[in-house]
């Protein structure tokens, strides 16, 4: 009795497209998609596509499992090649803060206002408790972030502090290094929080509220006031934006959470932390741009006037470009 | 693929095919981030030295200590996220151990949802990991019980992976990604005997003495047979015996391999068969 099995047959037929597919993706995983020839990338598709309806055709007819597991594996490994991240890295980041950034911002303008607010009410908050009492800018300030400015530092050393001389401008590129450091990893922080229902992230931009309060309320004892602003706006604008910003997606992560609305819990927080990710490294780039302002710009400007007028474009810049870039007319 | 009783998520593809991946288990995950992790210490670590190089000591330590921040910070937030994003979703840890992301529903992997799944890294490993250096730093001036209550709220999302099916951590829910062992089953030699070969011949089997086994039995001789030279013939011996005494075969049969190569072909085929009229056996004790 001679006996021809069909799925042998079918693998006899079918091995060396099967082949030939396994050697291109031999190559692809270890050298990348750059190593194939332009024919060779255009043959991938198709090869991809036959494995899959062998794979159906071996489902339906074969009993051999090793052919079964080769070719779930083979579809498999050309499904992560054919379905992978595979764009050039300089048009991921211009679609990236043309397309995406704003628009994503803009999705979340709800989330951002109600961030903005918590930030607003907690400088409010922090600015009258320290007015009433200067004591309790300790409560709301850390040390190391004071830098030895409190309620009893001379006013002469808290102006100081305002117009620092560009010979320890080493210093401060220090100090900037470490805001940005410091400020990234707590709105990075504010987005992850999240998670936990949002309930952290609003509480994170409040205390940042509170630290901001404090300080001015602290300036404006010695009569500072306007010079404060002028020093914290050109890069506060910037940072502040950026914190709120991380504050925004975290918050609609929490909402994600606890509002699922009609999604499935999971599937909407899958969608609504991917949106709100864009949002955090975007900010990310704000603070950025903030700390090199803060590093600089304010090391070389003394002048008041100048502070406010960067700080008014700055803001005027985040505006328009967030509100309109990427829109089509 | 999924041997050692892994466990497996299908995958639909787009085009409309299920696949299933086996889940990386936990170990390998957790292999892979500290392998990863010490990459990152590494690339700090050459980066600060390289700062030294170029501007010496007399450049100031301040100048150092900055770069030294924007390095760790720079490449703790991105290393992931570049390399999952330019390696199809493996970094180098998680190549070495053979596991990578894919989204969990079939989609592409896309770029939002490697970024997204890569910061929230920050809240799951770095903030525990400083909170148990150090829980000054993290909640200052904190009662120790309260400091106890946020470690173990930490703690919980750190290791959310063990406590779900799919072994997700916060990231992964999140960005709606799945960590995955790398699939790489190699396709072996076709058991089945050629037609005219004389191992396929010496034999005929009558339906009967095919039909007392099923699918199960066909897959065990499959590995058994597939195990090739590394098969022990006392093995080979006693299932090719266990065969023959279940199947009432009074001929005789001097070479086991030859003999379970023919019985594999005879049963795969005659199992196929009454799979292509819809009628599947999946066991010796299934009659129906």
């Amino acid at each position: 009795m001679t006996v021809v099995l069909k799925s042998a047959a079918f693998r006899a037929e079918r091995e060396p497209s099967w082949r030939e597919l396994e050697g291109l993706l031999d190559r692809v995983e270890r050298y990348g998609l750059p190593a194939l020839a332009s024919s060779e990338i255009a043959r991938l598709p198709a090869l991809y596509r036959a494995a899959l309806s062998s794979l159906s055709v071996a489902r339906a007819i074969s009993l051999d499992r090793n052919v079964l597991d080769y070719l779930e594996t083979l579809s498999a490994r050309a499904y992560l090649v054919v379905y992978g991240t595979r764009r050039h890295l300089r048009d991921a980041l211009r679609d990236f803060f043309v397309h995406r950034f704003p628009g994503a911002v803009r999705a979340h303008r709800r989330h951002l206002a109600l961030a903005l607010a918590l930030i607003a009410l907690g400088a409010v908050v922090g600015h009258a408790l320290t007015a009433r009492d200067a004591e309790r800018f300790y409560a709301f300030v850390d040390p190391a972030m004071a830098q030895g400015r409190g309620p009893t530092s001379s006013t002469a050393s808290l102006r100081e502090a305002l117009y620092a001389p560009r010979d320890a401008a080493q210093l401060l590129k220090t100090f900037a290094m470490f805001l940005f450091q410091h400020n990234a990893t707590i709105g990075l922080l504010a987005f992850a929080v999240g998670f936990a229902g949002g309930v952290p992230s609003a509480l994170l931009l409040f205390t940042n509220g509170l630290v901001l309060g404090a300080f001015g309320a602290l300036y404006r004892s010695r009569g500072l006031a306007l010079e404060f602003w002028g020093w914290v706006l050109p890069h506060g604008v910037t940072e502040l934006f950026a914190v709120a910003l991380c504050g925004a997606a975290g918050l609609a992560l929490g909402q994600a959470v606890v509002f699922p609305g009609r999604e499935e819990r999971l599937a909407g927080l899958a969608r609504r932390g991917r949106e709100a990710g864009v949002l955090a490294v975007g900010a990310v780039a704000l603070f950025f741009v903030a700390a090199l302002v803060e590093g600089l710009f304010r090391q070389l400007v003394h002048s008041v006037p100048i502070r406010y007028g960067v700080a008014a474009a700055t803001f005027l810049f985040w505006t328009v470009y967030l509100a309109r870039a990427g829109r089509r007319a | 693929m999924t041997a050692g009783g892994a466990r497996t998520r299908e995958v639909v593809t787009p085009d409309g095919v299920p696949l299933r991946f086996a889940i990386a288990l936990a170990g390998d995950r957790a292999g892979a981030f500290l392998l990863d992790y010490l990459l990152v210490l590494a690339a700090v670590l050459v980066s600060v030295l390289a700062i030294f190089f170029l501007v010496g000591w007399a450049g100031g330590a301040d100048l150092a200590l900055a770069g030294a921040l924007l390095a760790l910070f720079l490449v703790r937030t991105f290393y992931f996220t570049f390399f999952e994003l330019s390696w199809r979703g493996q970094t180098p840890g998680k190549r070495k151990l053979g596991i990578r992301v894919i989204d969990a529903r079939g989609g592409p992997l896309t770029a939002e949802a490697i970024i997204t799944r890569n910061l929230t890294r920050e809240l799951e490993v770095f903030l525990p990991m400083t909170a148990l250096a150090g829980p000054d730093a993290v909640y200052p001036g904190a009662p120790a019980g309260v400091a106890l209550a946020a470690l173990a709220w930490m703690l919980l999302f750190g290791l959310l992976p063990l406590f779900n099916r799919d072994r997700l951590r916060v990231g992964d829910l999140v960005a709606g990604t799945i960590v995955v062992r790398a699939p790489d089953a190699r396709l072996l030699d076709e058991l089945v005997a050629a037609p005219a070969s004389r191992a396929a011949d010496g034999f005929a089997f009558s339906l009967e003495q095919l039909d007392v086994y099923g699918e199960y039995e066909l897959h065990v001789l499959e590995g058994l047979l597939r195990d090739g030279p590394a098969a022990r013939p006392d093995a080979l011996a006693a299932v090719a015996a266990r065969i023959q005494e279940k199947i009432g075969w009074d001929a005789p049969a001097p070479d086991d391999r030859a003999f379970l190569r023919a019985y594999y072909t005879a049963l795969r085929g005659r199992l196929e068969r009454r799979l292509l009229l819809g009628r599947r056996r999946a066991h010796k004790l299934d009659r129906s």
